[in-house]
């Protein structure tokens, strides 16, 4: 297992996002957050919606609308500074460095033009080849993601394809410009089961293969241990408990990871059979996020510290476990 | 062009040989509905007819037979390429049509082009600049051109660019009586076409200003569009590359719906810039009762109209794929 090594592919530390308000003062949507993610190794983010997934992903790639400010102490990746950079430097990394893949693969491509468009275009902007030689990468990568009959699908438009397929491409076009980290946020939510088991299990053949670092954003915790190394579990905007996924899955410390840990079946879809723990409410929008501990109001273990002041996130171990409560659950004896 | 779009395409020239055989036959029934024939206003004019000559003309036209049997002679002529005969100009509806129509044609094509053009550009660019000094401006002045009536813009472009500047001539389609080669031909008829293309087209690049602003700002939110940055693509290229051709598709549909309104807009501009088109032929005929070119005219803009709108359906099949499952 990777752990957190001496020189992480993608650091950031700090990372705050700002809803820049008219009349109030700024909210804090990710609220100084830290992480980091080394070469070949795939971090989890994980938590409920609402949490600040996307914005983190959408931040780290300076995607978020203009009404979003962004705030870091640090982010580098591959030994560049990220922290604050122009919209050349940026450019310059999205897609070669770093590539996205979305959560909805209809939406995200482009229905007017055809996927050998979007595909040869996404090589062309990062690689000075010909065209004649972009296609036939295009198709080699359209074969690496296993679109069957890939040269016959170049011509296609997007809605012809099917969701699976659709997702294909979007990662086919991701690893276009052989970019050294993938954040892929929530890649199969809007497939069905058996799609999504595929598309998972390409895209943990394609990390491991190419070497990449991957920040993969779910809510689902199976999913997590499937093809993470690392976990991080946020809660309104901020990493309340992180460590490698089976230190987490076996001792969760966070009465909130545990809570997601038995809303969830062990290692299985068949529900019916046990029946879902819910934690009951929801996140808080980050304007009326309590004081506290924003998982105050929702926890079992709650007492009155946990409304005074926000837990901070404290190292456990070495291996870079951390969680951030006052009354953490009892490290099991094994 | 795959085996989809060429059904739908076929589909749509199906629908049009219908609408034209309504508008054939529709219009027909309307002006027999107008009491009083073609005898009666040449008698009604010249005054000095007897019955017996009138009896002969009706004869001679066809026009004692039975509505049917007139409609029947009628379809049956237009589907040989005869549109009947004007008995005020003394020719041939169809050569009288063609002889006019390629002045209301340039001038129509025209306009649409400059008005899809400037307006989109406008639009885009405000989009772009959206909330900024840029796009204030370009909606103020979009809402001047909205608010001008063709025959204001038409008359203050004369007064200012010909009578004032001297720089653009008053009228016509081409300065008669010069000899000319073809390039100068062209170059002169061009000049001649400036302020009535673009008397006709402000309140259209108005429209589409405002609907390429609107369409723009909707496509620019559009996940795809976060693809394309993300790919590490400039905004220009997102713009032109990705957003373009998404925003510009209720364009051609709007510019499809209002086909028939341009020619509309067509007969005052051919009037104000004595353009020798259709527009004026049509005013012409209505003023003298030639019902035969009354129907004529009607029968060849419906089915120019008819013959752009499929056009432009097959443009949109071009910019947007998907039309074989949305339609
Ligand atoms: N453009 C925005 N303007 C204002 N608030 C926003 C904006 N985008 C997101 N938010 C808020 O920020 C919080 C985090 O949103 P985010 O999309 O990151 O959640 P998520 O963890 O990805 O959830 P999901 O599982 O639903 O995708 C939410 O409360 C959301 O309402
Ligand atoms: S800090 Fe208190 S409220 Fe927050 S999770 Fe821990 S015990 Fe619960
Ligand atoms: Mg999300």
């Amino acid at each position: 297992m990777i752990s957190a090594s001496p020189a992480p592919l993608l650091d950031v530390e700090g990372l705050s996002i700002l809803l820049k308000e008219k009349k109030r003062p700024d909210v804090a949507a990710v609220d100084d957050v830290s992480f980091s993610v080394a070469p070949g190794e795939t971090l989890a983010l994980v938590g409920e919606s609402g949490a600040g997934k996307s914005l983190t992903a959408l931040a780290l790639m300076r995607l978020l609308p203009k009404t979003l400010g962004v705030a870091a102490k640090r982010i580098t990746l591959d030994g560049r500074d990220l922290t604050a950079p122009s919209d050349n430097e940026i450019r310059a990394i999205r897609g070669s460095v770093m590539a996205m893949i979305f959560q909805d693969p209809l939406s995200s491509l482009n229905p007017v033009l055809t996927v050998e468009r979007q595909l040869v275009e996404a090589i062309r902007l990062h690689e000075p080849i010909s065209k004649a030689d972009a296609r036939r990468r295009a198709l080699e990568l359209l074969e690496m993601v296993r679109i069957p009959a890939a040269a016959t699908r170049l011509a296609e438009y997007p809605h012809r394809l099917s969701g699976g397929m659709r997702q294909r491409v979007m990662i086919a076009m991701a690893l276009a410009g052989r970019p050294k980290l993938i954040l892929a946020d929530e890649p199969t939510t809007a497939l069905d089961v058996t799609i999504s088991g595929q598309i998972i299990d390409l895209l943990m053949e394609l990390q491991r293969d190419l070497g990449l670092g991957m920040l993969f954003i779910t809510h689902d915790l199976h999913v997590v241990r499937t093809v993470a190394h690392r976990v991080a579990v946020m809660y309104s905007g901020r990493i309340v408990e992180t460590g490698t996924v089976d230190e987490v899955f076996a001792t969760p410390r966070h009465p909130y990871t545990e809570g997601l840990i038995q809303a969830r079946p062990h290692g299985s879809f068949a529900v019916d059979g046990h029946r879902l723990r819910e934690i009951n409410g929801t996140v808080p929008v980050p304007a009326a996020r309590p004081s506290g501990c924003a998982f105050e109001p929702r926890c079992a273990r709650a007492e009155a510290d946990c409304r005074a002041q926000v837990p901070p996130l404290v190292p456990d171990n070495d291996e870079g476990r951390a969680f951030a409560c006052f009354h953490p659950l009892q490290e099991r004896v094994a | 062009m795959n085996r989809h779009v060429l059904r739908y395409l076929g589909w749509r020239l199906l629908q049009s040989l219908v609408v034209i055989a309504i508008v054939i036959v529709g219009s027909f029934m309307l002006l027999h509905l107008v009491p009083g024939d073609m005898v009666d206003i040449l008698g009604g004019q010249r005054g000095d007819m007897d019955a017996e000559l009138m009896a002969i003309l009706r004869a001679r036209y066809g026009l004692d037979q039975p509505m049917l049997v007139q409609l029947f002679h009628y379809v049956t002529g237009v589907l040989q390429g005869d549109l009947g005969y004007s008995y005020r100009n003394q020719t041939d509806v169809l050569s009288l049509i063609l002889q006019r129509l390629p002045a209301t044609i340039l001038l129509v094509v025209c306009s649409v082009i400059v008005a899809v053009f400037l307006g989109t550009m406008a639009g885009v660019i405000a989009a772009r600049h959206v909330h900024r000094p840029i796009d204030v401006i370009i909606s103020m002045v979009v809402l001047v051109f909205y608010a001008t009536p063709v025959f204001m813009t038409g008359l203050g472009l004369v007064i200012v660019f010909s009578v004032k500047l001297k720089l653009l001539p008053v009228g016509g389609l081409f300065t008669p009586g010069v000899d000319m080669t073809t390039l100068q031909l062209v170059a002169n008829v061009a000049k001649h076409m400036v302020l009535p293309v673009l008397s006709l087209s402000l309140f259209y690049i108005a429209i589409y200003a405002r609907l390429a602003r609107a369409s723009m700002l909707q496509v620019l939110s559009q996940d795809y569009i976060r693809t394309a940055y993300a790919k590490g693509l400039g905004t220009t290229h997102v713009i032109i590359g990705h957003a373009l051709r998404n925003a510009l598709l209720p364009v051609v549909t709007m510019v499809g719906l209002q086909i028939a309104e341009l020619f509309g807009g067509a007969v005052l501009t051919e009037t104000i810039f004595s353009l020798p088109g259709v527009g004026r032929l049509a005013y012409d005929a209505v003023f003298e009762r030639d019902y035969p070119l009354i129907l004529g005219v009607l029968l060849v803009c419906s089915f120019v109209i008819i013959l752009v709108n499929l056009i432009i359906d097959f443009v949109y099949t071009l910019l947007d794929p998907r039309v074989e499952v949305s339609r």
